[in-house]
């Protein structure tokens, strides 16, 4: 009875028997969970080596032909093509097949995010693609639900629900308005992976300077520079200024200091101060002093 | 002059079969790929490239019981999984000789990252499986495998390598 249910509990629903010379003759399945316990019937008499033959595993095993051979769970875990050999002394060697198919319960998802830190408000930004394996590292291959969920510390969620084809899902994400730390994450059914996205202000939205008197030169300095979702750009931030005068021109390239850039240039009469970072300009500035 | 020039083809035409013999027939088709991001010719060149020379690794190190020899071209849980093979046959004292014959590979999915690149292969290889360096069976085997490759310093590696039941 034991070995009658280790066959329904391991085998495909097909079966294919193949037979050896002089009264012997194995049933195969057609078809073994990865890790599940079968047994494989036998007629005949004797004893005959079995070989069971893949690139995933190889097993050896001394069997007394008459008696069903049992595979205990565990025994043959890795997914694959599987040739089998039955020698039997003074027989011909007889050859059969069977396929290892994976395991339907998932129980790890490999997790390719990308980028890991990116400007906010990015259509389409963030990418991830996840692949779902058995308890045996054997790619589940059945269509399989796979749940990505981006989430901001503030709460702001996006969620895709994909099915896998041939192993894998992917999907694609907007970066969320506020800089932070976000989490994304691959889910299916009780498994999951996260990966952690950093999420950076974007380019300045617009740039706002005022000009001095500063002894014999002009302070520029600007007002606090922030993205277009009102984040503060960050420090180090290269921001230039350009005075135009007389056929001449000179440039300096300031980083952001807590926020704004501020610099001395020479006061000359006439001159035409501006600035930009990236490609934002700020205002223009005539100096008639 | 003539007669040198025949004989020396002749010579060529001779070798062809056996050269032809260690050689798989190689179709791939045209990709129709799911995910956002396009695979450059030269991309998938490369990554055809690689996987065919994965087989020819995977041969030799089932031949030879060497699992060194996998490193070059797998890596992962298809190098592991490979690896554990070859302890399983060396300690059995069994050697597979593994042969492709043709491959009709399918490139089906380019993660978005470009991290890894999947592909399906409709291969025909020929394995004879000894034991004690006793030939115990020589089978045609026919099988669908899927594929994973993921980039490495200067080539695509095999990740996962899994013969598909259909």
């Amino acid at each position: 009875m034991r070995a009658v249910c280790a066959c329904l509990i391991g085998w495909g629903m097909l079966a294919a028997p193949f037979a050896v010379a002089q009264g012997g003759s194995l049933t195969l399945p057609r078809t073994v969970e990865a890790g599940s316990a079968f047994s494989v019937p036998s007629s005949g008499s004797g004893k005959a080596t079995l070989y069971i033959v893949g690139l995933g595993q190889v097993l050896k095993r001394d069997v007394e032909m008459g008696q069903a051979i049992s595979f205990p769970l565990g025994t043959l875990y890795s997914a694959g093509h599987y040739i089998t050999v039955l020698v039997k002394d003074s027989s011909p060697a007889e050859s059969g097949s069977f396929d290892v198919i994976p395991a339907a319960k998932p129980a790890d998802v490999t997790f390719l995010a990308r980028p890991s830190r990116l400007p906010v408000g990015l259509h389409g930004g963030i990418t991830g693609a996840g692949y779902v394996f058995d308890t045996y590292r054997n790619l589940i291959t059945a269509p399989t639900q796979v749940t990505f969920e981006l989430s901001s510390p503030k709460g702001a969620n996006q969620t895709r629900t994909v099915e896998t084809r041939y192993g894998a899902a992917w999907t694609e994400m907007d970066s969320t308005p506020q800089q932070g730390t976000d989490k994304f994450v691959a889910r299916v059914g009780d498994v999951s992976s996260m990966r952690i996205i950093g999420q950076v202000p974007g380019d300045p939205c617009s740039l706002k300077m005022s000009a001095r008197p500063a002894g014999e030169q002009i302070q520029v300095q600007t007002e606090p520079v922030r993205d277009c979702s009102g984040n503060a750009v960050p420090d180090g931030t290269i921001v230039t200024f350009t005075e135009t005068y007389d056929g001449g021109e000179s440039t300096v390239d300031v980083p952001l200091k807590r926020g704004i850039a501020e610099v001395k240039m020479p006061a000359r009469p006439g001159a035409k101060l501006s600035v930009a970072s990236g490609v934002v300009l700020g205002n223009e500035i005539r100096w008639e002093k | 002059m003539v007669f040198r020039s025949l004989f020396m083809m002749c010579t060529v035409l001779a070798a062809m079969p056996a050269l032809c013999a260690a050689q798989a027939d190689v179709r791939v088709e045209p990709t129709h790929l799911q995910g956002p991001r396009a695979l450059q010719e030269q991309t998938q060149s490369a990554a055809v490239r690689d996987y065919l020379k994965a087989w020819q690794t995977l041969g030799t190190a089932m031949d030879r019981d060497d699992a060194g020899l996998l490193d070059q071209d797998f890596v992962g849980t298809a190098r592991d999984k490979l690896a554990e093979t070859v302890q399983q046959q060396a300690a059995l004292g069994i050697h597979t000789r593994y042969q492709d014959k043709s491959h009709d590979i399918k490139i089906v999915f380019y993660s978005p990252e470009g991290l890894s690149l999947e592909l399906t292969d409709d291969v025909q290889y020929e394995v004879q499986m000894l034991d004690h360096d006793k030939v115990q069976t020589t089978q045609q085997v026919h099988a669908h495998y899927i594929v994973v490759l993921t980039p490495a310093e200067v080539r695509w590696r095999v990740r996962v390598f899994q013969a598909l039941f259909e």
